[in-house]
């Protein structure tokens, strides 16, 4: 490799740079960045409660996300400012779970940009909340996913023998499951909360990933660099999660991205069905939920929701794509 | 060589596989002594067992399929052979450390050098981040790295063949181990780089004193490199001896054969000698003598029984055969008589 510059340059760098030249992959990064910006801006975006009140003299900072004792009884429904009193809104300042009867399935207007639904609740608000619920299940849950199967994979793929035969039929068992029935029937059993679909999706989904971590270590455990990393003393525990993980990350970071756009369809699909986040929490699918008794008139019930959703699974399994190509080098641009 | 002067000693050494084929005795009754500051050689074809024996000296051979068999490797008075996981890692690395064959494939890719070469040091030497990689870039200076300072951060793919091959050397001697063993240091590099890998390999152990079990098939790199030289066929020691005694009168017909069929300066010849057939699988080695199917001088016993090391009397010179005092046919021999049946080919 000609290096006169000599500056050393890990995979990453390298991977980076393929990735930058494929400019759908590139775009659909940015959307997903922009997406976890809103998520963890929610509370500034939209909101009843202002990001800054000064109420009878008192200043309080980011009473939106901050629980002030004084402030506990206030009801901020309706409430407007006196004369003494300043208050800074968030930019859409309506509450994504205040429901509104007067305010029933309006049609898109100055007031409500997207509408509202069958309850009055403004649908921005609630999809601005639901890219909360939408990425935090998704991410979490195929973190949970990659942390079991990272380690089954690489128990299974580094010793063999009677450990690979158990976690290959424990994985085999877990795949012959119908997931999405599986996880009704789990939801069924646990209480509806948002952690428990995240667990749900998370034991649904590590086989994939354990399987993709077992070959890799199949072939990564009699690599010589192995056998060096043996014959210098370190430990298997050592050997496996240091030396050869960090060998077997990239493909198992490919199926993630994949991973968390299924994750976020599967939610979507809970809610749709009132299995999944419980309400008045906004969520995506949920939503949609709304719409279908109503989908005769109310296009903004089915149509913005559906295109958060289609545009954050598009990303993610375009990012996802991208990266897979990126890390190829037969696909080298 | 007395007893008190091997670091290590392979006594009746015994690893075998367990395949589909049967048990394959890789290495057989294999018995060595290594003394500090001196290299011992061993020599063979590919599939003699060198590398086995290599392994199982780490304690590396993967199990299952391996099996120690039996056997004992005596490092300081400790059996190695016996002794618990954690005691055995902690000598690993530390105080017996090995080269491998191919540099470009043993170390990881995904990690700097010097993290690696640091990781080690830091494992047996207790040194922390910033140390280590001071002694890391004066490991690197002292195997002849130029520039260790910009190196130490290159990723392997960045170095050479040879270059790595410093590097592994470097790490192999992080921690001033008391034995090195060295699996075919350079058979994966060219020429002259070999010669300075080698020429460093001697420098280091005038140096610091430490034990070199040099692993190879190639008999100028042990006419040059070892003190002693053990000669293996299919898994069995056939010839022990110091290394001018061997290259002046080897004893051994499979020794014979390996001599014989070298070029030679002086005579130009066109055709060289070439041992009959290959090294047969290790499932199907012959009963008796493992030579006989390949051996121009056979007898009815050697189809029959093993035949043991004996040593000629009042020498450090093994020889497992049992027709060694009648061997007395030269190179030249050998030749005529194969060019007399046209058998050049192991046919």
């Amino acid at each position: 490799m000609a290096d006169t510059t000599h500056q050393s340059q890990g995979f990453w760098h390298l991977v980076w740079r393929q990735f930058k030249k494929r400019k759908m992959a590139l775009a659909s990064l940015g959307l997903l960045a922009v997406l976890c910006l809103i998520g963890l801006a929610a509370p500034f975006l939209s909101g009843e409660k202002p990001i800054y009140l000064s109420l009878d003299g008192t200043s309080y900072i980011f009473p939106n996300v901050i629980a002030y004792k004084d402030l506990v009884s206030m009801d901020f429904d309706g409430w407007k400012p006196g004369p003494n009193d300043h208050a800074i809104m968030p930019l859409l300042p309506h509450s994504p779970e205040r429901s509104n009867l007067m305010d029933m399935l309006k049609a898109p207007s100055k007031e409500h940009l997207l509408g509202t639904d069958d309850r009055g609740r403004d649908v921005l608000s609630r999809i601005i909340w639901g890219t909360r619920i939408s990425m935090t299940v998704g991410i979490v849950a195929m973190g949970l996913a990659v942390f079991i199967g990272v380690i089954a994979g690489a128990l299974a793929g580094f010793y063999g023998g009677i450990v690979d035969t158990i976690l290959l039929r424990i994985i085999e068992v877990v795949l012959c499951f119908p997931t999405f029935i599986l996880i009704l029937s789990l939801i069924a059993f646990l209480e509806p909360s948002i952690y428990n679909i995240m667990i749900a999706i998370g034991l649904t989904r590590w086989p994939d990933v354990a399987r993709l971590v077992r070959g890799e270590f199949l072939k990564l455990r009699s690599a010589d660099f192995a056998t060096a990393a043996r014959a210098t003393g370190l430990s298997d525990f050592r050997i496996i999660f240091r030396h050869l993980l960090p060998n077997a990350l990239a493909p198992v970071l490919v199926t993630a991205t994949f991973g968390v756009a299924g994750a976020i369809l599967t939610e979507s699909a809970l809610s749709f069905l009132g299995f999944g986040v419980p309400p008045p929490t906004a969520s995506w699918g949920e939503i949609l939920k709304q719409s279908k008794d109503n989908v005769d008139f109310a296009y903004w019930l089915v149509m913005f929701p559906g295109l958060a959703i289609f545009l954050t699974v598009t990303a993610f399994n375009l990012a996802g794509e991208g990266l897979r190509d990126a890390m190829d080098p037969r696909l080298r641009q | 060589m007395s007893q008190s002067d091997a670091i290590l000693q392979v006594k009746n050494l015994k690893t075998y596989f367990k395949t589909d084929q049967g048990l394959a005795k890789a290495v057989d009754d294999v018995s060595f002594d290594i003394v500090s500051g001196k290299t011992l050689a061993v020599v063979g074809e590919s599939g003699c067992g060198k590398s086995v024996t290599a392994l199982s000296i780490m304690g590396l051979v993967p199990e299952p399929p391996g099996l120690r068999a039996g056997g004992q490797i005596l490092f300081e008075g400790n059996d190695l052979l016996t002794m618990p996981e954690a005691k055995r890692r902690a000598i690993r690395g530390n105080d017996i450390s090995m080269i491998f064959q191919e540099p470009m494939t043993s170390m990881n890719p995904v990690f700097r050098i010097g993290y690696q070469l640091s990781a080690v040091i830091r494992l047996h030497r207790g040194l922390n981040k910033s140390d280590a990689r001071t002694e890391a870039i004066r490991l690197l200076e002292q195997v002849g790295i130029p520039a260790p300072h910009q190196r130490v951060d290159d990723y392997p793919h960045q170095m050479s063949g040879g270059m790595l091959q410093r590097a592994m050397i470097a790490m192999a001697l992080a921690c001033d181990p008391k034995v090195l063993i060295a699996d075919e240091p350079t058979t994966a590099l060219d020429v002259t780089v070999q010669a300075q890998i080698l020429e460093l390999l001697r420098e280091l152990q005038s140096e610091r004193g430490m034990a070199i079990l040099l692993i190879t098939h190639d008999l100028g790199v042990v006419a040059e490199n070892a003190d002693d030289v053990v000669v293996m066929y299919a898994g069995r020691k056939v010839e022990q001896a110091p290394v001018a005694e061997l290259f002046k009168a080897p004893r051994h017909p499979y020794t014979m054969g390996l001599f014989a069929a070298l070029p030679s300066l002086k005579q130009a010849r066109e055709k060289l000698y070439v041992i009959k057939g290959n090294v047969p699988a290790a499932t199907q080695f012959p009963t008796g003598c493992r030579f006989n199917n390949r051996c121009p001088y056979v007898q009815d016993r050697c189809m029959k029984d093993i035949p043991p090391l004996e040593f000629l009397s009042g020498t450090a010179h093994g020889v497992a055969c049992w027709e060694h005092e009648n061997l007395v046919k030269s190179k030249e021999t050998l030749l005529a008589e194969q060019l007399e049946t046209g058998d050049l080919h192991g046919e």
